[in-house]
């Protein structure tokens, strides 16, 4: 029994196999849509159920503005990327930084709707079934926006210390997909929450 | 063949102090300490799974014993149940896949090594979390308890009002940290069966164990998800005043059962499909033929995958559910046999006409065929809802899912031990004494799980800690309790032939077992590299092909 055997041969056609990152992020993104799914099962399964008020139709506010917002910086991130991989760093820093203002912004956005929904509609997590799912769901949703926003920031420092290279782009692109999938959440979250919901 | 190794530091481990090693073993990344950090602790909670049961079972050997009060059997029962699925079994098949996954593939580690130590300690830690709570579940005034809210956890068991104290939330955290855990072993499986296997090896040429590996990793994706955001709901309710499961606010206990389910059933699948990826491996070897029907075996374990997730319900008949509801889950239970039912043929089939060696591991094997078997039957028999309403809660179906995880799972776990024992450790086993566990643990199981059954029909409720003389069902609980002593001494035989082996046990050779995947070309133990060149495939059995150049297998894949 030789080594030859079972060691590869020159001239054996190019083995490509999928990349790992992008494999991986997309098994976590199916993981989390998972989750998502429970609680938006968990929310529609409630939606009128509580024994007493206030009501989704009372209190909640479409809040189109935040979700412009959202929706935009899955645009944006994807210019970035686009950026990085044709090697012009400068416009990467550009629509990253974009990305990162329109991520906060909604994040600014949720906080407020919930201070006002608190402090002057009186609805918290414990007052009726529709406060616990509410922010449950929203909370959970925003959690993810946090975690990427973080991530996001992490990006940023690196690419004002000028260390951003089009070398980093698949890397950059991967967490792009989380971002992405942030973004699809949102779009269900808001479908049942605030138009299905009302 | 590739066994050639580069020498890096081999020589240097004899000499280092004991305190580096330990470190050494800490921090790895590497898959196959990993593995066997996987498998030694599920080890580890065998014996602490077990003793609760042990426990259990002297309580119930004589009416009215007083062995154990209510509450302590409670716990045990609680603990019992937790421990072995959370922390015995998915341990030891993810530590199985941990440890021969990137072996199999031809790969030197899995595509995420950090990710999979992550795994590791999430595992271990909420392990730790669930046994703290014996001494923290009351929040360290006095004297702990551990949960009691059964394996289940029912709402509104597990409400503020009948869980007092932090027990419950010990075992909510537990199986939160262990389900994070969970999910970041799904990921590292896809990703590394996906994107590491070795030149060659097409998704149709690996091995049935990677192969069903890969479904295991998606089924963890899409079932310990739902269980992650139940107990966050779960956390939500006991911590911050939520609702989900509070019925006086409106909330729905039953909707915490359907939570439970769709994640409690195909964790059942994802349990038992790692043991049909080992029988898939041992018997073909055993028998000397190669596995019957190969891409039907792939196509029934996609199936099952599928399936699984659309039969979580049949555990909930006697809830009250439509009659519509009842209906679709006995016909999604019942389909579920099929590619179960196509398996055990294959299995048939493999050994059919072949030489059948009668070698420890496929002994294990041919007892988890039966057994399995069975277990599917009495499976096939609660799957159906008119009979499930007379048996269900009642020791029949103990005895079914004991059958399940004991007869099936367990047996081929065992099978997996002896069969990579000699690759992990380089050294065989000891094969009398293997014979005396298979047979003792035969004996026992039978003793223990046959007879479970009848008092189950008798109308023997689980879950009870005592119960009235003269209802016939004495001794039936007297036969089951005496069976746990032939399975404790089987443990035991078991665990000494390990440690015996482990340390004097004869030099094993690259390959004892003349097998044919690609685990087998390197070293035993193999070194941290796996493999000093990356073997090149052409067959499923790609070792055959080297043993046998005459007549290789790629001529007629």
């Amino acid at each position: 029994m030789s080594s030859a055997a079972i060691t590869r041969s020159p001239g054996e056609s190019e083995w490509i196999l999928p990349s790992r990152g992008r494999v991986g992020m997309f098994s976590l993104i199916a993981a989390e849509s998972a989750i998502f799914t429970i609680f938006v099962v968990a929310y529609i399964f409630y939606l009128g159920k509580s024994l007493s008020g206030p009501m989704p139709k009372d209190v909640l506010e479409t809040p189109i503005f935040n979700t412009v917002c959202l929706l935009s910086s899955s645009l944006t991130i994807h210019l970035a990327v686009r950026a990085l991989r044709s090697a012009r760093v400068n416009a990467f820093g550009l629509w990253w930084f974009v990305t990162m203002v329109l991520g906060s912004i909604f994040l600014v956005g949720t906080g407020r709707e919930w201070q006002h929904l608190i402090f002057e509609k009186g609805l918290t997590i414990s007052t009726n079934l529709f406060g616990t799912t509410y922010y449950s769901l929203v909370g959970l949703h925003a959690f993810h926006v946090t975690v990427g926003l973080m991530g996001i920031v992490l990006v940023m420092i690196f690419a004002l210390l000028g260390k951003m290279e089009p070398a980093h782009s698949d890397r950059v692109d991967v967490f792009s997909m989380y971002w992405h999938f942030v973004d699809a959440v949102w779009v269900v979250v808001f479908t049942v929450v605030y138009v299905i919901g009302r | 063949m590739a066994s050639e190794t580069i020498a890096i530091t081999g020589t240097a481990e004899i000499g280092r102090p004991i305190s580096e090693r330990l470190h050494d073993w800490i921090v790895t990344v590497d898959h196959k300490k990993l593995g066997i950090l996987y498998i030694v602790y599920a080890l580890v909670f065998l014996v602490i799974g077990g003793i609760e049961a042990t426990i259990m079972r002297i309580q119930l050997i004589v009416p009215h014993n007083q062995f154990v009060s209510p509450q302590v059997f409670n716990r045990m029962m609680t603990m019992h149940g937790t421990t072995m699925i959370f922390f015995m079994v998915m341990p030891i098949l993810f530590g199985f896949g941990t440890y021969l996954i990137p072996l199999m593939i031809g790969a030197r580690d899995m595509a995420f090594p950090r990710l999979n130590a992550f795994s590791f300690w999430m595992t271990a830690f909420g392990g730790l979390l669930l046994y703290f709570s014996f001494i923290g579940g009351n929040g360290l005034y006095g004297a702990g308890n551990a949960p009691d809210v059964g394996w289940w956890a029912y709402a509104p068991l597990t409400s503020r009002a009948f869980s007092v104290g932090h027990s419950t939330d010990f075992w909510t955290v537990a199986l939160l940290v262990s389900g994070v855990g969970s999910i970041g072993t799904g990921v590292n499986f896809i990703a590394t069966i996906l994107c590491m296997r070795c030149p060659g090896m097409t998704l149709g040429k690996m091995p049935l164990l990677a192969w069903l590996n890969l479904v295991v990793g998606w089924m963890v994706l899409f079932c310990i998800s739902p269980l992650t955001a139940a107990q966050i709901m779960l956390c939500i309710d006991r911590y911050l005043g939520g609702h989900f499961f509070d019925t006086q606010a409106g909330g729905s206990a039953v909707l915490w059962m359907h939570f439970f389910w769709i994640f409690g059933h195909p964790e059942v699948y994802i349990l038992v499909v790692p043991a049909f990826a080992f029988v898939s491996e041992i018997v073909p070897v055993f028998s000397r033929k190669p596995i019957f029907g190969y891409p039907i075996m792939v196509a029934a374990t996609i199936g099952i995958g599928f399936i699984s997730f659309s039969v979580w319900a049949h555990h909930m008949f006697t809830v009250g559910m439509s009659s519509y509801g009842n209906s679709f889950f006995v016909f999604t239970t019942a389909a579920i046999a099929v590619p179960t039912g196509i398996k055990i043929f294959n299995w048939i089939g493999t050994m059919w006409g072949g030489k059948i060696q009668f070698r420890a591991p496929m002994l294990f094997c041919i007892g988890f065929l039966f057994q399995f078997l069975i277990a599917g039957l009495t499976g096939i028999m609660l799957g159906a809802a008119p009979f499930n309403w007379q048996l269900s809660g009642s020791y029949f179906v103990v005895a079914h899912f004991h059958y399940v995880i004991v007869g099936g799972i367990l047996f081929a776990v065992f099978a997996a031990f002896y069969y990579w024992f000699p690759k992990m450790s380089g050294r065989t086993y000891n094969e009398v004494l293997a014979k005396w566990h298979f047979w003792l643990f035969l004996i026992g199981f039978h003793m223990t799980f046959d007879f479970m059954h009848i008092p189950g029909i008798l109308g023997m409720p689980r879950r009870i800690y005592t119960y009235e003389p003269g209802r016939g069902w004495e001794i039936w609980n007297l036969i089951v309790t005496i069976g746990v002593l032939f399975q404790i001494a089987a443990i035991l035989i078991f665990v000494c032939n390990l440690l015996w082996s482990l340390f004097k046990g004869d030099p094993a050779g690259n390959d004892p077992w003349d097998a044919w995947t690609l685990e087998w070309s390197t070293t035993s133990p193999p070194p941290e590299y796996d493999f000093a060149t990356l073997p090149a495939v052409k067959s499923r059995r790609p070792l055959w092909d080297i043993k046998h150049p005459e007549d290789p297998d790629w001529k007629y894949e």
